[in-house]
């Protein structure tokens, strides 16, 4: 594949738990208004690698990570880099939706610019305002922005969760799952929106279905028992895998 | 020849029965009581028992005011005291505590927990009585949040542990801070939970009588000065229901009376703070 520039590049990362590598030396780059979708089956390490991308694998107990991980050339595992400050520019979105059930919609989609320093009242409000348009929700709870996100449904809450995340502009948006507690109308509204998102921010996203995987993505990787197989552009790689372990997958052999 | 299918029904109607029959038994001693101090206490209860300090021996008449005061202030000192710190030391527990420290800590509060009151009374007399030459008010603040202090700290870390870990998770990700996830999420969402199991030890400590005999010691006059000796109910009822007085005994019912809807009123209010949940902001 053609060397595009690169927003965010693993380098020969490799992720432990105690003394078990969860991540074996996985070197992946992901182009800026991408999609990449990391696949595999259960227990390969792609959860685990994708939490490394934003510094949230090291508070694990026992966790720790070896090789880098390049934010626009910088090495954010570098030892003078600040990962508090990291996360700000790398959204994250879960397998379970997770908003903050003691505050309510407008403050969850706000949480992340207040910790980001001061915004005045109208600029909190813009920001609030274009990121639940981003997340597509902006119509569904534009008259009830004071309510508890839990009265959401649950396609809802996983949408005011990427609104959340999108809110202080990141460059990178990590998203784990998103659509595996879903049922299939929600999950296609949020595989509608991840195309949407790839306009301003960097994505990928971990998935465990592989029509998912070629729906929304333009790269895949293929990860097998930590190691990432296989890294092509999604269309190659779901007509013409290059490793029989991903034609295997693909296929339906195993997985 | 009983069927086996008759057998089971019966043996699960019987054990039902018996699970029930304990948990009226259970409750039987709260309406007894309860009922008791009504029928009694209520006589007791005029003008004059809540703004009247106790008539001098043998007189009839007077009231209770001073031990209703002091109640509040040295419970509400004790608990000024002891909350802070309690729920302090649960958060620590439940969001940094899984280390060396942490289990020694957790040790020590359950330790503190079964600790008698009256030692703990014993003890606040050495540090705090002894020192200052005189019984005060809040010596027996201090021993009250002394031992309200391990109660609130593990319900407090128990309610912070309900807390989904995915929540933790959402707010680092966004990029707070290690403590801004803590105070502003899992704290936040503990909250309801943190200010019942805190309401419940205030109710606790409310009736607690002998860690106050060797501290606040007691007074028949109106104080409000923390640093001088101050009735509390349970005192009061201590020393007048084995006094030789029938005026002293109707007293004593009374406060009883009084002393139980105290508590019974922070029971309800931690009831109602967990029902409501939900907050805006």
């Amino acid at each position: 594949m053609a060397e595009r520039r690169s927003r965010l590049r693993a380098e020969q990362l490799t992720a432990l738990y105690g003394g078990t590598a969860a991540v074996k030396d996985v070197t992946l780059a992901f182009p800026p208004n991408t999609v990449t979708a990391i696949i595999g089956p259960s227990g390969c390490g792609k959860s685990t690698f994708l939490r490394c991308l934003n510094r949230l694998h090291e508070l694990a107990p026992g966790a720790t990570v070896r090789g880098h991980v390049l934010l626009d050339g910088y090495d954010i595992y570098a030892p003078e880099a600040n990962a508090v400050a990291i996360r700000r520019r790398i959204g994250m979105v879960f397998q379970q939706p997770n908003p903050f059930p003691t505050m309510t919609i407008y403050r969850n989609v706000a949480a992340g610019l207040s910790v980001n320093g001061r915004a005045t009242r109208s600029e909190t409000d813009q920001a609030v305002e274009r990121a639940l348009r981003g997340a597509a929700l902006w119509d569904e709870v534009k008259d009830r922005l004071r309510a508890s996100p839990l009265a959401l449904s649950g396609g809802q809450q996983q949408r005011l969760c990427i609104a959340r995340a999108i809110a202080p502009r990141p460059d990178v948006v990590l998203l784990d799952e998103p659509t595996s507690a879903l049922d299939p109308l929600a999950t296609q509204s949020i595989e509608e929106l991840v195309q949407e998102l790839k306009r301003e921010f960097t994505v990928v996203i971990v998935t465990h279905n592989m029509q998912q995987a070629a729906r929304v993505s333009d790269f895949t990787a293929f990860f097998y028992l930590g190691e990432m197989v296989e890294h092509d552009e999604t269309a190659r790689m779901f007509t013409a895998p290059r490793e029989e372990r991903t034609e295997a997958y693909l296929t339906g052999r195993f997985g | 020849m009983i069927s086996l299918m008759t057998r089971r029904r019966l043996l699960s109607r019987v054990m039902t029965g018996a699970t029930v029959l304990c948990a009226v038994l259970a409750l039987l001693p709260l309406f007894a009581i309860f009922g008791d101090l009504v029928v009694r206490g209520a006589s007791s209860l005029n003008w004059d028992f809540f703004v009247k300090t106790p008539a001098a021996a043998g007189d009839t008449g007077g009231g209770v005011a001073n031990a209703i005061v002091g109640t509040l202030i040295i419970v509400g000192v004790g608990a000024g005291l002891g909350l802070p710190v309690g729920i302090g030391a649960g958060v620590y527990l439940a969001e940094y505590g899984n280390g060396r420290f942490g289990v020694l800590v957790r040790f020590l509060a359950d330790v503190l927990t079964g600790t008698p009151s009256v030692i703990v009374g014993v003890f606040v007399w050495m540090l705090v009585v002894r020192p200052m030459g005189h019984f005060s008010a809040l010596a027996g603040a201090i021993a009250l949040a002394i031992l309200m202090v391990p109660m609130v700290t593990r319900t407090t870390e128990e309610m912070v542990r309900l807390v989904p870990h995915s929540l933790r998770e959402a707010a680092l990700a966004l990029g707070f801070p290690r403590w801004r996830a803590t105070a502003q999420v899992m704290v936040r969402a503990a909250w309801p939970g943190i200010v019942t199991g805190g309401l419940v030890a205030v109710a606790r400590i409310a009736g607690e009588t002998a860690p106050l005999l060797f501290t606040a010691l007691g007074n028949l006059n109106f104080r409000t000065n923390v640093l001088q000796p101050m009735q509390t109910l349970s005192l009061q009822i201590y020393v007048f229901a084995t006094g030789p007085f029938e005026e002293w005994h109707r007293l004593a019912w009374g406060a009883a009376l009084v002393l139980m809807s105290i508590v019974l009123v922070f029971g309800l209010l931690a009831r109602f703070v967990t029902r409501t949940r939900f907050r805006d902001g």
